[in-house]
């Protein structure tokens, strides 16, 4: 038996596309191995929270409201769940693999003195074990990891499995779970907090996706890649030269240590396909490659490619593409 | 202002794809006649050490667990101007899961003395787990801040420049304190200069075995390991790129959107 304690999050009564997630998972694995859900809230009373969660899956929900929760910190939210988790008794802890999730991760499941696998793509019950599916080397390898010891705290890659449907009429208890912390536990704090500017869509959920790499040279063709995300109702990404580069904020890089985006459609130019950057697009449906280096690596993950200079595809390229579009 | 830096030594991450290959007995990738590396990150979060001694003052120490030949790696940081360098190695000690890792390391940091900053890269570049420095943090009973970007110490504090889903948070945070480290344009691993580099190279590292770390045999090495890797394989790509020829790269440009809109793309 395996039961899940699932972390939560959504606004008033919807839970987030991660928490979907996060219950598809955890319902999965309850089903094949007879163990329960549950689901822990730590943001406040949201009322009807609850009630949905529990139609998308979850058996129990659990309230941990505290006045040092309103705010994610890390000490207080291994803290809270060491408690919650220990109160609840689950095999399995799944999180987000969001920058919180792993933050939380490895120091919760230190404390619970169980495992912790980071970035996992899939989770199964196989008779006694359950089995962990996530990439090594940089997106080289997919490996598989069983559990030699409970719990286990994982986080779980964004769309990575399919999310929780919901199912009218399933209902599940509620109840408050008692947490003890104090404000002396609380090491770290956050004294600011800035958003950068996203136009239009979100990268994460983007469609289309438009990134950039070393091979634009500078900040000014983010520029066209903007127009042509913006024509295609996309977002622009970039590969790890370019944010280093200081070319476009870190929260747009897209690989190993960026976000993992799978959209319909990635346009990469001048981008060569550095392990670190393919760990991060390779679920993408259909992979375009724009880029002056036929041996380039981007080449061997890409369904369409065009050898050539950016600066001279890309005007036409965005001007087709607009004639395309209106008609 | 004594910091503290994490670093792995790995195989080269970017060696193409026909060069990786797995051991099927160990099932970890088969080093053959491949080139080493300090992991990337481990890079940057020595230069964000570098940057503050130079505004601060104190010593660097860089620390390793790895085998013998890790040893190239500590005089690698040592080329790049760390003060000091410590390898930690033993056949044990390597079979470890990242909770011996963390627990090999802290032991290793205690001995050297719990600086003020203990920085690691927030990611490897081969296991890739993103676990360690939080690992670290709890062994040592610190606070922790995962993927930063700069540190600033002020007033006997850090503030951390910490990159989230949608930008950034500034966290403040006491001293001793560990953060994992994330690059941005700030922490670009500085070059070496050739000098210091055969300076470094004439340097003795100094190396620990566990007996000299005092730690108990059963939290760490491969029969500790929390988690039993069933499997690895590589997957197949069998993506075949269809290439757009053209005698211009206007004719190139139409010829893709043309096709994009053929598959119903845009």
């Amino acid at each position: 038996m395996a039961d899940v304690l699932v972390l939560v999050n959504g606004q008033g009564d919807v839970p987030s596309q991660n928490t979907l997630e996060l219950l598809g998972a955890a319902r999965r694995l309850a089903d094949t191995t007879r163990g329960k859900v549950k689901a822990v809230v730590l943001e406040g009373s949201q009322s009807g929270l609850g009630a949905a969660l529990c139609a998308y899956g979850a058996d129990q929900v659990l309230r941990a409201e505290h006045p040092l929760l309103k705010e994610y910190q890390s000490d207080a939210y291994v803290a809270t769940l060491d408690q919650v988790a220990s109160q609840a008794g689950a095999q399995v802890i799944l999180l987000a693999d969001d920058a919180r999730g792993k933050e939380v991760a490895p120091r919760l499941a230190h404390r619970l003195n169980g495992g912790v696998v980071t970035e996992v793509m899939g989770i199964a019950g196989d008779g006694s074990a359950v089995l962990f599916q996530r990439q090594m080397y940089g997106g080289r390898t997919i490996a598989t990891f069983a559990a030699r010891r409970f719990p286990i705290v994982a986080t779980l890659k964004p769309r990575a499995v399919e999310p929780a449907s919901e199912q009218a009429g399933r209902s599940g208890e509620e109840a408050p779970v008692a947490v003890v912390l104090d404000a002396s536990l609380l090491r770290t704090r956050v004294v600011e907090k800035v958003a950068e500017e996203v136009r239009g869509v979100k990268l994460e959920n983007a469609k289309v996706v438009v990134s950039g790499g070393r091979g634009l040279k500078g900040l000014e063709p983010f520029k066209q890649l903007e127009e042509l995300a913006q024509l295609l109702k996309g977002a622009v990404g970039a590969s790890r030269a370019a944010t280093d580069a200081g070319w476009i904020p870190a929260s747009r890089q897209v690989g190993q240590t960026g976000k993992s985006v799978s959209p319909d459609l990635y346009i990469a130019v001048g981008i060569s396909g550095a392990t670190q950057h393919l760990a991060g697009m390779t679920g993408s449906k259909t992979i375009v490659a724009i880029n002056t280096d036929p041996d380039a690596p981007i080449f061997k993950v890409a369904h369409l490619g065009v050898v050539g200079d950016f600066r001279a595809v890309l005007p036409k390229f965005i001007e087709k593409c607009r004639e395309l579009t209106q008609d | 202002m004594n910091i503290i830096v994490c670093i792995k030594q790995i195989i080269d991450p970017e060696i193409p794809a026909e060069q990786f290959k797995l051991d099927p007995t160990t099932q970890r990738q088969i080093r053959g006649g491949l080139s080493l590396v300090i992991s990337a990150y481990d890079q940057n979060a020595l230069e964000v050490a570098l940057q503050l001694r130079e505004k601060l003052g104190g010593k660097i120490t860089a620390l390793c667990l790895g085998d013998s030949g890790a040893t190239g790696a500590v005089k690698s940081a040592l080329g790049m101007g760390v003060d000091n360098g410590v390898l930690v190695s033993g056949p044990a000690l390597l079979a470890s899961d990242s909770f011996g890792v963390a627990r090999v390391l802290a032991k290793a940091i205690q001995k050297i003395g719990v600086p003020d900053l203990v920085l690691t890269g927030c990611v490897s570049g081969d296991t890739g787990n993103k676990v360690v420095g939080p690992l670290i943090a709890e062994e040592l009973g610190l606070p922790c801040v995962a993927f930063v970007t700069r540190v600033e110490v002020k007033d006997g504090k850090a503030v951390m420049r910490r990159i989230v889903e949608d930008g950034y948070e500034l966290v403040e945070g006491p001293l001793p304190v560990v953060a994992s480290i994330l690059s941005d344009d700030s922490n670009v691993p500085r070059y070496s200069k050739l000098k210091d580099i055969m300076v470094a190279a004439k340097k003795q590292v100094p190396i620990w075995k566990a007996a000299d770390l005092d730690l108990d045999g059963t939290k760490v090495g491969a029969g500790a390991a929390r988690l039993e890797l069933r499997d690895v394989s590589i997957p197949r790509r069998e993506s075949r790129c269809e290439m757009l020829d053209g005698d211009t790269p206007e004719g190139q440009a139409e010829k893709l959107a043309l096709r994009l809109r053929e598959l119903k793309l845009i």
